[in-house]
């Protein structure tokens, strides 16, 4: 063990799968001086990745974690760890064979091949210590398999140091961090101090403790889960490995069961929430075995015991096999599920790679280091971004109620529409109690209670009879209500009020601001005051990192206004984009400042009857703003348009937005407004409209040409991403964004089935589409499009299937419907000329 | 015949003891909780015995209610029956607990054949429960057992005494306290567990005598000051080992 | 005065009963107490004289009519009259198998509290110990409400020291038993005179633990231990997994060794291994961990594998005793 160096450019904490990963990727990309530490020995310093079952199911319906699993896995077998063995959910009952369906719909989204739903005699031949009565059919993927991974990262490490970029320290403890002038400078051990450019915090369960040293905030909890292991069992007697049967998902009761060895190991997920806190963990030397393997509380497996005998009798029922092991293990589990990467907020240098699973790790480990090292990670880890939590989300309370919610789903039926049900009200609009009157019923996004639609409009059901696109099948009609189409009807033939409070806002203040912002921004920043500039933003390599709308108060006065869901992520972006010498500063003013969306074919009628200000098409012309005065308010009106309608944004400050709110209502209702929620908002207005959504049609894995959001002109002025975005101009793009409408919804049975969003687009024979980048065609995002009467889907297809009038299918629940692709780029279905929002 | 087994409920020991704030206890909130090894052996062994000659294995636990936790691991080995005489957490000291499991016993309407006990228990181990209970009970009692058999009433038990070993024939009823290496403890099966679940166990409550051993407070062991000396990495430590042992005295 | 129980072993009295009447002597206070001790053996000349040099005032023999052969009840019934006889302020006894059960049985017959595994006295009002538990791995210190006090001494925590010789007497006691008193009688069977030495009474022990691996891995240790006229221990994570018999287990619940030289090899340190161990004079470790918990008690250490240092070790120590 070498001693350790007093500066180094990163110090990674923690040697587990994730922090050796992160350490020899990070030498593999050409850094030197690198120290790695863990308080704990080696080569099991005994965190979770010493106990873990370590095995890896590739499918999930996550695009992010399918392809940092995918990634993991080729990693793992590059290292020889790998041991394929095969793997199946099973179900025992028909809902879950539905939800399995849907598991082969992601497998063939995300090109995950040698999957099949198999029936329980299927599954008895496979696995043939199963009582197949139990179950009626089983989900299976070839692919499964277990990793060694202590050896995997024990290699991993050795590599690093065998490069000469790797000094590590096992028995060294963090016993402090300091923090100068908001970035990270030294790290303290009970070894000495280290002075490092970066620190990364790799330490599982204690990464929370860690973090807090450096003043920042890893929203995770350490959780049990259970495991067992009975055996030797006369089945695997002859075992020659680790394991040679496939794992059993026994997914309705949350549980698994695989062979290791000689035994059998039974793990659960079905256990009450049992969470601690990061001081709950003992040290390595109080621990009988390890500090994540806490004693076992034979209460929270008795019915598990029952279960498991009655999947698997042969091995669990036999009297001669013993439990020779069980502990309550302990994992990560974050509120929204998904892990935590990337440069702490509150610091800089501070980087974060926590709630990481076996099964994503080495992946991981690469993502973070090519984003470390190069700015940019191949795979987009949008969803896991440190930076995506806003503050309530940090909160203890709100860790504790969601990891406790979310834990029990672990191999849950989550429905994608599917809304948590604890910690709620946390964010209201100043008009909340006016949208309850009006029956509004909220889902939550980031914390915000938004209506989804209001039940005050159903009498519109009846207005508008079929229009409004009834689902008779369940699955699709759940969190979701015909209103909502209803209400998109009705905003299109008069007017909607829309709540858009969760907007993230922030203004860009200074002399340099200017400069700041064309850096950013795509589009051409230097216009007129009052300008409103709706604009992608580029990573380096040209793909999105976010889009989003930027309006001129004023030659130094910039407001950028995004989506609440990034909004944390994109202030982030733009933060560390500022000038060093503070020539520009930005300002958060996301709860400072509400906003209600009016728009429809009256409202102009509606608004000039409460400002004396010149709102005509001349006076006050598409994409421009200004301040307006409506009644006793001030408001900020932009004449943009996310659902395609004329009509305005107004932005006032938090405290009048119930004045505000109560205004337009008066001025409105003569003139058959109704209350839209954001399932118009979001969804089927701009679907109709062609509008992108980040996340959904954007992500760094597509570039603008791609997405049919490429201006005629470049702006001379150079910004991140130009030199690829250039690139991208010049060359043929491998896939175009279509919308795409579902011909024939006739499913089994002759129900009507409605897509929602995930499933592959196939040609007429069935085989995938797949462009020459090896991307494959997935509906990004989809829902109804009442006022065309279509069922509208969103997918990027090979250049050459992009052909309006094409002919294609798309996969959903087992069964092909037809589609049709309907536009090519960014045109618009519902008023291609754009008449009415330039009305 | 009709067996009992006294066991006590005990924190699982790792690697380090951390003590409570007012240094009375052991901190057990991060513990697991088990019985001690040569009580294991006794319930095995009183399983054994069960299921060649017929009978009932109860198993008694003077403790705090959690103690049903471990009469139920023993019961999915094979016990039946299981007694809880609860105290309120308490520690007591040898004499009041055998006084109370001798009183449990005499009222119990079983008559055991057999007690048993592990030879001390593995935290406060006083080596004296079992005994002073057989006297309670005016039944004889061997200590210390590494074998024991029953023949026609009479229980044949043997333990190791310097190289070789003491052998005695004892007429039931009596009581025997045995050590671990009795037998090696079957792991429960899942069956086994579940069957655990049905079988009663009776809680009685019991108040504490005053103590006549009375703990005042605990102290971890003195840092023996000990700084280890690396005589080296690998075989190449070899020759520095055998130079320590010569100046040991270990070699000449 | 304090009564002290002793056994005889082969050479005269008993290691850990000359560790006894050593304590003894020091509980005694400003009262110049004396010590007189008991037993049911017949002993030797070079008993007495050690028991001389001991300064104990007068020796007890124990008659126990027809019985013969080691019968706890019996002794603890005589132990217990001639307490109460001679007034003995104290009664003690080693912490061995006998010990520990005579005073049990002493304990019982007497109605008094029993404190064993002590490591400290201190006579008044009331009297105070300090004891062992976790098999030394933690120190319990109580209060003891008794009279005579009974106490058994841990093993090994106190060295043994001579004083100049006095007069012993010596007296046969004639115990009136009870029929109880004579139902548990040992009969001593001899062991089969094997060369392997006694793991209790070993000078060296070459122990192995979960780093050994598996029975076949012992050989080495047993190669060791056979050069250095030792004898082969282990771990309780060795004996669960069958690797070795019960009898080689260094431990809380298996042997309490207390060699001139405890090799530890592939054992991590757990506190009931310790307590089996902890009263070496000498240890060494080896291990693949310099963070292992054992090191804290380590004197000497090497850092490597032991399948490839232990055989290093035996060749260097067969180079060293060759001719």
């Amino acid at each position: 063990m070498s001693a350790l160096p007093s500066t180094a450019k990163a110090v990674i904490i923690g040697a587990g799968i994730v922090g050796n990963s992160m350490a020899y990727h990070l030498a593999r990309l050409g850094w030197t001086n690198l120290v790695q530490i863990d308080k704990g020995p080696l080569p099991n310093p005994g965190g979770s990745t010493g106990h873990a079952s370590n095995f890896i199911f590739p499918v999930d319906h996550s695009k992010e974690m399918a392809a940092l699993t995918f990634d993991s896995v080729a990693q793992y077998k590059d290292l020889g760890v790998f041991t394929e063995c095969g793997g199946i959910e099973v179900a025992r009952t028909q809902e879950r064979m539905q939800e399995l369906q849907r598991r082969m719909t992601s497998a063939k989204s995300w090109g995950v091949g040698d999957v099949s739903i198999v029936s329980p005699a299927e599954v008895k031949e496979l696995v043939p210590y199963i009582d197949e009565s139990v179950i009626v059919g089983g989900f299976y993927t070839k692919g499964v398999g277990v990793v060694d991974s202590l050896r995997a990262g024990t290699l991993m490490r050795e590599k690093a140091q065998e490069m000469g970029a790797l000094t590590v320290g096992a028995n060294v403890e963090v016993t402090g961090m300091t923090v100068e002038d908001g970035r990270i400078k030294t790290v303290h051990t009970n070894s000495g101090d280290i002075d490092t450019e970066y620190v990364v915090i790799a330490c599982g369960v204690w990464s929370p403790h860690l973090a807090e040293m450096a003043g920042a905030k890893i929203p995770l909890t350490p959780a049990v889960h259970q495991m067992m292991d009975i055996g030797p069992t006369p089945r695997f007697a002859d075992a020659k490995g680790d394991i040679e049967f496939p794992i059993v998902r026994d997914m309705d009761t949350n549980m698994y069961e695989r062979q290791h060895g000689t035994g059998l190991e039974i793990g659960s997920y079905a256990h009450r929430p049992i969470l601690y806190d990061p001081d709950d963990l003992p040290s390595v030397e109080e621990a009988s075995l390890s500090p994540t393997e806490f004693p076992f509380t034979p209460d929270d497996f008795e019915l598990q015991l029952e279960q498991s005998l009655e999947l698997m009798p042969e091995i669990v029922g036999d009297e001669t096999v013993g439990q020779k092991y069980a502990i309550n293990g302990l994992l990560s589990l974050t509120p929204d599920g998904m892990p935590i990467l990337g440069e702490a907020p509150e610091v800089q240098g501070l980087w974060s790679v926590a709630a990481v699973w076996i099964k994503e790790g080495p992946g991981i480990g690469r993502a973070v280091a090519e984003w470390m090292a190069l700015g940019q990670s191949e795979i987009d880890l949008h969803a896991s971004d440190i930076a995506r939590f806003y503050d309530h989300q940090k909160t203890r309370e709100h860790i504790k109620q969601r990891t406790a919610e979310g834990f029990n789903k672990t191999y849950g039926i989550v429905h994608p529409g599917e809304q948590w049900a604890s910690n709620r009200g946390v964010r209201v609009s100043p008009y909340y109690s006016r949208q309850q009157e009006l029956g509004a019923q909220f889902y939550e996004a980031v914390g915000w209670e938004r209506p989804q639609w209001y039940s005050s409009n159903e009498s519109l059901l009846t207005e508008y009879g079929d229009r409004v696109m009834p689902r008779p099948a369940e699955w699709e009609s759940r969190w979701w209500s015909p209103i909502i189409n209803a209400e998109h009807l009705a905003m299109r033939d008069r007017a909607g009020i829309v709540d858009l409070t969760a907007f993230a806002v922030f203004d860009v203040v200074g002399p340099g601001a200017l400069d700041a912002l064309q850096q950013i921004a795509l589009r051409q920043m230097d216009v007129n005051v009052g300008k409103v500039v709706y604009t992608p933003v580029l990573g380096a390599n040209g793909g999105f990192k976010s889009d989003l709308t930027i309006m001129r108060l004023g030659d130094e006065q910039f407001r950028v206004v995004t989506g609440g869901a990034h909004g944390m992520a994109d202030k982030k972006w733009f933060a560390d984009r500022m000038p060093a010498d503070g020539s520009a500063v930005l300002t958060d003013l996301t709860s400072a400042l509400t906003t209600i969306g009016i728009w429809g074919p009256r409202a102009r009628d509606i608004v000039s009857t409460l400002t004396s200000a010149d709102v005509s098409h001349d006076g006050f012309g598409f994409g421009t703003c200004r301040r307006v005065e409506m009644g006793p308010l001030e408001v900020l009106a932009s004449r943009i348009s996310y659902v395609g309608e004329l009509g305005w944004e107004l932005y006032v400050p938090m405290e009048q937005g119930a004045r505000l709110w109560d205004l337009l209502w008066e001025a409105a209702t003569p003139h058959g407004a109704v209350p839209v929620g954001i399932g118009v908002y979001g969804t089927t207005g701009r679907l109709e409209k062609g509008y992108r959504a980040y996340g959904a049609e954007l992500e760094s894995e597509f570039t603008v040409v791609e997405a049919g959001m490429s201006p005629p002109k470049v702006k001379s002025a150079d910004f991140i991403g130009k030199e690829a975005y250039l690139r991208h101009r010049d060359e043929d793009p491998a896939a175009i964004l279509c919308t795409l409408t579902v011909e024939d919804h006739q499913g089994p049975g002759g129900q009507l089935r409605y897509m929602m969003g995930g499933e592959p687009i196939v040609a007429k024979d069935g085989s995938s589409l797949i462009d020459s980048h090896g991307r494959r065609s997935y509906v990004t995002s989809a829902g109804s499009g009442p006022s065309v009467g279509k069922h509208l889907l969103m997918s990027y297809l090979p250049s050459e299937q992009a052909v309006v009038g094409g002919e294609l299918m798309v996969e959903y629940l087992g069964h092909t419907y037809p589609v049709t692709v309907a536009t090519v780029g960014a045109q618009p279905l519902f008023d291609p000329k754009n008449e009415r929002i330039l009305s | 015949m009709d067996i009992l087994v006294c066991v006590k409920r005990v924190p699982m020991s790792g690697g380090r003891f951390v003590l409570t704030e007012d240094g009375r206890d052991i901190e057990t909130k991060r513990l697991g909780f088990t019985i001690s090894p040569h009580e294991e052996c006794a319930v095995e062994e009183a399983v054994r015995l069960v299921e060649a000659n017929g009978g009932t294995v109860t198993v008694l636990a003077l403790g705090v209610s959690e103690s049903a936790e471990q009469i139920r691991e023993q019961m999915a080995i094979g016990a039946d029956r299981g007694i809880v005489l609860e105290t309120d957490g308490a520690e007591w000291d040898p004499q009041a607990t055998a006084d109370a499991i001798a009183s449990a016993v005499q009222r119990d309407e079983t008559f055991f054949d057999l007690v048993m006990f592990g030879n001390e228990s593995a935290d406060s181990s006083g080596y004296q429960v079992g005994i002073r209970v057989a006297h309670q009970l005016g039944l004889p009692v061997v200590a210390g057992l590494k074998s024991v058999s029953v023949t026609d009433g009479v229980v044949r038990a043997e333990r190791p005494a310097g190289t070789g070993k003491e052998v005695f024939e004892v007429p039931l009823p009596a009581v025997v306290t045995v050590r671990e290496g009795l037998n090696l403890p079957r792991y429960p099966s899942v069956p086994g567990r579940i069957r655990a679940k049905k079988k009663p166990i009776v809680v009685h409550e019991v108040s504490r005598p005053p103590a006549r051993l009375n703990k005042v407070r605990l102290e971890l062991p003195a840092d023996q000051g000990k700084r280890v000396e690396i005589l080296g990495h690998g075989v190449e430590a070899a020759p520095e080992v055998v130079g320590m042992f010569r100046k040991i005295g270990v070699i000449s | 005065m304090t009564l002290v129980y002793i056994e005889q072993s082969d050479s005269g009295i008993d290691d850990l009963s000359l560790q006894a009447l050593t304590f003894a002597r020091s509980v005694a206070g400003p009262t110049a107490t004396l010590t007189e001790a008991v037993t049911a053996e017949v002993l030797g000349d070079a008993a007495l004289e050690s028991l001389r040099r001991q300064g104990v005032s007068t020796l007890h023999v124990l008659r126990t009519a027809d019985i013969d052969g080691y019968a706890p009840a019996a002794l603890a019934r005589g132990v217990a009259e001639l307490a109460q006889q001679r007034a003995a302020a104290v009664v003690m006894a080693p912490s061995s198998d006998h010990g520990n059960e005579v005073m049990a049985h002493t304990a019982a017959i007497l109605d008094q509290p029993l404190a064993t595994d002590v490591l400290s006295l201190t006579l008044g009002a009331p009297a105070t110990v300090a004891r062992a538990r976790w098999g030394g791995s933690l120190i319990e210190h109580a209060e003891v409400m008794g009279e005579p006090l009974l106490v058994t001494l841990a093993a090994h925590s106190v060295e043994v020291a001579e004083v100049s010789p006095a007069e012993l007497a010596v007296l046969d006691f004639e115990v009136t038993l009870r029929p109880l008193d004579a139902v548990v009688v040992a009969s001593k069977v001899q062991g089969e005179g094997s060369s392997s030495i006694n793991l209790a009474d070993a000078k060296v022990v070459v122990s192995g633990g979960r780093g050994v691996g598996s029975t076949e891995g012992f050989a080495v240790l047993e190669e060791l231990a056979d050069l250095l006229g030792g004898a082969v221990g282990c771990s309780r994570v060795v004996t669960s997994a069958g690797w070795r018999p019960h009898t080689d287990q260094v431990g809380q619940t298996g042997t309490k060794v207390a060699p001139d030289l405890y090799i530890a090899c592939g054992i991590s340190g757990a506190t009931q291994h310790l307590a089996g161990c902890r009263t070496s004079k000498t240890m060494l470790v080896i291990n693949n961990d310099p963070e292992a918990s054992i090191m804290a008690h380590a004197d000497y250490a090497i850092i490597g594998d032991l399948h490839t240092v232990l055989p290093a070790v035996v060749a260097e120590v067969r180079k060293a005793q060759s001719p």
